[in-house]
């Protein structure tokens, strides 16, 4: 018990520099923290991607279109159940890229039918069928604009110019938690029609095709035989499940992700050198008192016991405060960041992991000043008392 | 005169730094009687400390052999001499070496945390130990709160909470203004009188030798 008293008013003993740490760790802690639930919140997102989804687009690259008379042919291969077809509309509410959100095409009327995901009411799927100019809106775009059923969302074109008003006729709610609730859906006739207007050449093409296969299991012959089906064409196909398209799609921002994490790591290394540091001062301007103990008759491991002890303290304290902070600022980075981030919990696994790095980096900054201090001799220990 | 409590035969103690080689002790031949008061004296250099901390069981020698209280102390493990010193020696130091965040109590009951006894017990004994040093009513205050007499008399308190067989001295009044001196060497007189501890001190100062009862002096590493 004298040792838990001892290390806690060690501790306390130079109030500014240990208040200083647990900050900083607790900054690091945030972090990494905040970093992991977004990683984990983009992998939750890929992860609830149904199986039976495959995605067909150009060979070479997204940004190349497919004819849309591949629907009727890629329907016919063994194992298709349905397909459908979109097109990446890349439009901005307001002409202003603050508020972005994912927009697209989808055709025929009824290709929303594929993704049962997006939960719609009934009555408003209908509404939208009939509405040529009808979309389809998540509902945390449609909270975050406070758009309702009825109203004329109008959506700059960056990729196909001009003004583009949709009529809100539905909202979707994921059917699970994580699912995607940020997007907006329309009809790819309304968009094939203007575009046939503006660029008649640029009609009748596809983004991509939505494919519904009956097998999961089966996924990889049923690609491979769409491809086969294109081989000889102009416009070769690419086809792959859905969950391997979003991933290549958006891989630009997993990379960013992932430079994060590394980020995060560096962070909690720079933390452990402050830590590290800490504790080799405060080792230092202890040596006479660790000293003193020794020469009483105290072991080894009571005085190790010290050291250890209070770097574990400062570790904990920052490590649950920065546990602490990392829901707030998880949350307010989720609201940041909604039209790209579903959902930002927090799991319990990465509060471990926090808690498990801010011990460990505890231990490891105490290793060494530890070894000086049971190392010292009682007799030069005492040479520094004075 | 008295069973020796202390024996120091032969004793020779040389430093090694790299590959030099530095005596500080040659051939010492010491006997400390139980109950004595002993100091000892000599110029700076001459091994005083080095001689006092062989007898503490904080360093080893050289050569030769220290016998204290019938137990050959060179001889014991590590771990073995450490629990040795709980039991037998009291420290006192010329800066004190109290621990700062620990009030006065607390550092007096320090060396009781390695005996097995009570909370109640340990209150007890450092009750009394402060209160042999005169410092009773200011158990509760901070070293930093005390005066540089009032915190080597905790020390002392310290070094006897134990009621141990000798009270090795390094220096005790070196720090300390005459006065604070003065009340310091009455006091480890009177444990010597009256609670018949054994001292070995080492000073450098002729008026709190005086004090003692026995006085040695040691050049260049023998004593003379």
């Amino acid at each position: 018990m004298w040792v838990l008293r001892l290390i806690a008013k060690n501790a306390a003993r130079h109030k500014l520099r240990t208040l200083l740490t647990v900050l900083g760790l607790a900054v690091a802690i945030v972090a990494f923290g905040v970093i992991t639930t977004a990683l984990n919140a983009w992998n939750t997102q890929i992860e609830l991607i149904p199986p039976d989804r495959l995605v067909t687009r150009h060979a070479v690259s997204y940004t190349f279109s497919l004819p849309i008379s591949y629907k009727d042919r890629i329907e016919q291969v063994p194992g298709v159940e349905r397909v459908a077809y979109a097109n990446w509309f890349g439009g901005l509410y307001q002409n202003d890229p603050k508020n972005f959100f994912a927009n697209y095409a989808i055709g025929p009327e009824n290709g929303i039918e594929l993704y049962p995901e997006f939960v719609v009411p009934e009555d408003q799927k209908r509404a939208y069928y009939e509405d040529r100019t009808g979309c389809i809106a998540g509902q945390k775009i449609v909270d975050k604009f406070g758009w309702k059923i009825g109203d004329v969302i109008r959506l700059t074109g960056q990729i196909y110019p001009g003004d583009w008003d949709f009529t809100l006729r539905g909202i979707y709610r994921g059917a699970e938690v994580g699912t995607d609730e940020t997007s907006l859906i329309f009809h790819w006739k309304y968009l094939d029609e203007r575009i046939g207007q503006m660029y008649p050449g640029w009609s009748g093409q596809a983004g991509w095709f939505v494919v519904k296969i009956a097998d999961p299991s089966a996924s990889a012959a049923v690609c491979a035989a769409i491809d086969d089906l294109f081989r000889n064409s102009s416009a070769q196909t690419l086809t792959e499940t859905e969950k391997a398209f979003t991933i290549g799609f958006i891989s630009g921002l997993d990379a960013i992700i992932v430079m994060l994490k590394v980020i995060s790591y560096l962070i909690l290394g720079v933390i452990f050198l402050v830590l590290a540091n800490t504790m080799l001062m405060s080792a230092r301007e202890r040596i006479n008192e660790y000293t003193l103990l020794k020469t009483l008759g105290f072991g080894s491991f009571r005085v190790a016991g010290l050291i250890v002890g209070e770097s574990l303290i400062i570790a904990a304290l920052g490590g649950t405060i920065g546990i602490l902070l990392t829901f707030p600022a998880a949350d307010a980075l989720g609201r940041a960041m909604s039209t790209f981030i579903t959902v930002m919990a927090v799991k319990s696994g990465t509060l471990i992991m926090a808690m498990v790095f801010a011990l460990l980096v505890g231990i490891l900054s105490a290793v060494v000043p530890t070894i000086r201090a049971l190392r010292i001799s009682i007799v030069e220990g005492l040479r520094h008392i004075g | 005169m008295n069973n020796p409590l202390v024996t120091v035969k032969s004793v020779s103690k040389i430093y090694r730094r790299d590959s030099l080689e530095i005596p500080v002790l040659n051939n010492i031949h010491l006997q400390v009687p139980e109950g004595e008061f002993l100091a000892l004296m000599g110029p700076s250099g001459s091994g005083k400390t080095t001689l006092l901390n062989l007898i503490a069981g904080l360093d080893r020698p050289s050569g030769g052999e220290i016998n204290v209280g019938g137990i050959r102390i060179d001889s014991l493990k590590e771990k073995e001499l450490a629990r040795w010193r709980a039991r037998n020696v009291g420290f006192v130091f010329q800066f004190y070496n109290l621990l700062p965040v620990l009030s006065a109590f607390e550092n007096v009951e320090l060396p009781l945390l390695l005996t097995g006894l009570s909370r109640k017990e340990r209150a007890d004994h450092v009750r009394f130990a402060l209160k042999v040093v005169g410092l009773e009513d200011r158990m509760h205050h901070l070293p930093r709160q005390l005066s540089g007499g009032q915190e080597q008399r905790v020390a002392i308190a310290r070094a006897l909470v134990t009621d141990p067989k000798i009270i090795l001295a390094d220096e005790p009044t070196g720090d300390l203004d005459k006065v604070s001196a003065e009340e310091i060497m009455t006091l480890l007189s009177r444990l010597n009188l009256e609670y018949k501890k054994t001292i070995v001190m080492v000073t450098h100062d002729p008026r709190a030798a005086e004090k003692a009862r026995v006085r040695r002096y040691l050049d260049k590493g023998e004593l003379v």
